[in-house]
């Protein structure tokens, strides 16, 4: 085990190494293409493609009587690209929407491949077998001759990305403006067409057509997670597709009857969960944590304003508090407001008083006095501006309180003129 | 302002080709139609467009005002008609010519931030496949102080609010640095203090001969904003200074609650096309 692992790891076997970095390769192309597909909102085109490609491999197949890659290709490439050009004329010139457009796109030459292997297979032609592969892809089939075919077009293909980046980007953000500038937008739109094409047909050697869609979307689903600029995006799916490939082809290795497309697939899958999860900014647990932070800020404010306006109603802001006092201004459970009290009393908000009691800081007096005049600002504007009943602006205000951005203070304070009372006839607390 | 019309007969009369009543002429659109299936949503329109104007396009939703600078622009084809750009036609004229779309016509969540948005402006002249110079970053970062947001340059666009948002499309615009601006709707969306600056900035603009066509939804502000109307349902109501196009009586016409008959024929004609029975 050990030793066929190291095997693997240096490549030393020629058939090894054929698999392995054909997998590699054929993920690059369909993963770079992937993200102008994914940003266009063309994700489910390019699953329509992959599956129209079928046909033209079978009729290729038909004409020249063997599997030439060179050939297939060329076949794969006419149908793929005459499936888009279809869906593109139903939707230009009928009043059939794209999804549609999409769904008949597929099936119709889907199973027009289905019945043209079909036929294939029932001649019985000697070469014929392993046709049928293309379905679901098998890479462990790879042959010299495919990988530096395939491989050199997924090479060719990000050449052509980074010559025209500057062009796909703007006609893939803003194709209107691409257009008024002079730029050939129709044009451009073709050659994302032609590049995912020839991305699809490279790749349905190692994952088939039914799951290479996984391939051009999965890694730039997941590089999107991480990154907020289009060049890095291309750059870590075009290796997120790489690693898929590897570790794809790595454990079908291990266990030979294991397929390596769907393997490839579930490699992506996987790294696009955890993308998902754990990305820094867009991921869900950073987004959790976010929430999460901001559920507790708003506790904090909430008990820092009710403190304050204990003290408002005694005229004694900085005497100690018990819980069970705070809770008849505002009920909130107990355990939950005693883990506010000591947050804020480590942020240097409260001071812990003998008789389990709290008081306020300077410092919390100082929040406590700016969480009510946004309260109070909010209620003034709501009754003034949006012409509000004053006995209906309480509730909003309790939310937009904890929102408002110092900017926003000033604007509101500048529009509404310092008001010295609320609605509600209280002192509106200023610095 | 600087240039009255009586005066601007002469500026810049060497670039462009002056009509038969002697005034420069930055925009001529002659009897253009466009359908869409085969419904004609805009019928006839006729107008030319004396240079270093602020005008605004008016009328009622579905008057076709976005479809007209969308035509202009060449962005929809026309059924029949064509357009005159400082007296090119539009392919020669792009060079001159900048248009802004409407801020929700593009998925501001897009992986850019905001600096190499308004280097787009940049991008017609720096020409397919090469990279922007130095020199094109400045123009950005310059477009971006004269709207008011050089320090967001390197911010995500996803980031940006929607009063933000429009000030980027409009850099964008301004480091085109062209003669004549068409814009969607810059208003649409934007806080106060936003639509001050903008209205600021297309004034210095017009001080400086550009002629700015404006979609505009808020009659409230045309007689504050700008200085010739272009009032527009389907049809072209009336077009040309503030003071003699915005009236009551024209607007009625432009607003009138009846369908006219314009409407009704179209509909018509898209039940034509649908091979429906016309009664």
């Amino acid at each position: 085990m050990n030793d066929s692992l190291f095997d693997f790891l240096v490549l030393r076997d020629l058939s090894t190494r054929t698999v392995v970095i054909g997998s590699m390769l054929l993920g690059i192309g369909s993963a770079a293409i992937g993200c102008f597909a994914l940003l266009r909102k063309r994700a489910l085109v390019g699953d329509a493609v992959a599956h129209s490609v079928l046909p033209g491999i079978a009729i290729a197949f038909l004409i020249v009587g063997s599997k030439d890659p060179l050939a297939l290709m060329v076949g794969a490439v006419v149908t793929g690209w005459f499936s888009m050009i279809a869906m593109d004329y139903i939707v230009r010139n009928s009043r059939i929407r794209e999804d549609a457009a999409i769904g008949l796109a597929l099936s119709v030459f889907f199973g027009l491949g289905i019945l043209l292997l079909t036929h294939i297979q029932h001649t019985g032609a000697a070469n014929q077998s392993g046709l049928d592969k293309f379905l679901f892809g098998q890479a462990a089939s790879l042959l010299a001759r495919d990988v530096a075919v395939f491989g050199s077009v997924s090479l060719i293909l990000l050449l052509v990305l980074i010559v025209t980046f500057k062009e796909l980007k703007v006609v893939s953000f803003d194709p209107d403006f691409t257009r008024a500038i002079g730029f050939p937008a129709r044009f451009l739109e073709l050659l994302l067409t032609t590049l995912l094409v020839v991305a699809v047909v490279a790749g349905i050697q190692a994952v088939g057509v039914v799951l290479m869609a996984a391939m051009l979307i999965t890694p730039a689903a997941a590089a999107r997670y991480w990154t907020e600029r289009l060049g890095v995006m291309i750059l870590l799916a075009s290796l997120f597709g790489i690693l898929s490939g590897y570790v794809g082809a790595f454990i079908s290795y291990l266990e030979p009857h294991m397929p390596t497309g769907p393997w490839i697939v579930v490699v992506a899958s996987f790294i696009f969960f955890v993308s998902l999860l754990s990305a820094p900014k867009r991921g869900v647990i950073a987004q959790l944590l976010r929430r999460r932070k901001n559920v507790r800020v708003t506790l904090e404010e909430n008990i820092l304003k009710t403190m304050h306006r204990m003290g408002e109603a005694d005229r004694e802001m900085q005497d100690p508090r018990s819980i069970s006092e705070i809770q008849n201004y505002r009920s909130i459970p107990a355990a939950v407001l005693q883990r506010g009290l000591l947050r804020l009393a480590s942020e240097g908000y409260l001071t812990s008083q003998p008789n389990k009691k709290w008081s306020l800081t300077t410092q919390g007096v100082v929040e406590g006095a700016r969480i009510t005049r946004l309260h109070r600002l909010w209620e003034v504007y709501l009754t003034e501006y949006v012409r509000i009943a004053p006995d209906h602006v309480h509730d909003d205000a309790e939310s937009i309180e904890h929102v408002l951005t110092p900017e926003l203070e000033v604007e509101l304070q500048r529009l509404l003129q310092r008001p010295a009372i609320d609605p509600h006839q209280q002192t509106i607390p200023y610095r | 302002m600087k240039f009255r019309e009586s005066l601007s007969g002469g500026k810049k009369s060497n670039q462009t080709r002056e009509n038969i009543s002697g005034s420069v002429s930055s925009l001529e659109v002659h009897d253009l139609t466009v359908s869409y299936h085969r419904r004609p949503v805009l019928w006839d329109i006729d107008f030319e467009m004396p240079e270093g104007k602020l005008v605004a396009i008016v009328g009622p939703n579905g008057a076709g005002k976005s479809t007209l600078i969308k035509a202009i622009m060449g962005l929809v084809p026309p059924a029949s008609g064509y357009v005159k750009i400082f007296g090119q036609s539009l392919e020669d004229a792009r060079p001159r010519v900048g248009y802004v779309p409407q801020r929700n016509s593009v998925d501001w969540d897009f992986p850019t931030n905001v600096l190499d948005v308004v280097l787009m402006g940049r991008y017609r002249r720096i020409g397919l496949f090469r990279r922007p110079r130095a020199a094109d970053r400045d123009v950005a970062t310059d477009a971006l102080r004269q709207v008011g947001i050089a320090d967001l340059a390197k911010r995500q666009i996803s980031q940006l609010s929607g009063g933000q948002q429009q000030r980027v499309f409009i850099a964008r615009a301004l480091a085109q640095d062209v003669d004549l601006y068409l814009m969607d709707e810059p208003f649409v969306g934007v806080d106060a203090a936003t639509e001050g600056a903008i209205i600021e900035l297309l004034r210095e603009m017009r001080r400086r001969g550009k002629t700015v066509v404006v979609v505009h939804h808020d009659l409230g502000t045309v007689r504050d904003y700008f200085d010739w109307v272009l009032l527009l349902n389907l049809r072209l109501v009336a077009f040309g200074p503030l003071e003699e196009v915005f009236t009551d009586t024209l607007l009625q016409q432009t607003y009138g609650g009846r369908l006219n008959i314009l409407t009704e024929v179209g509909e018509l004609m898209k039940k034509q096309d649908r091979g429906r029975e016309l009664r």
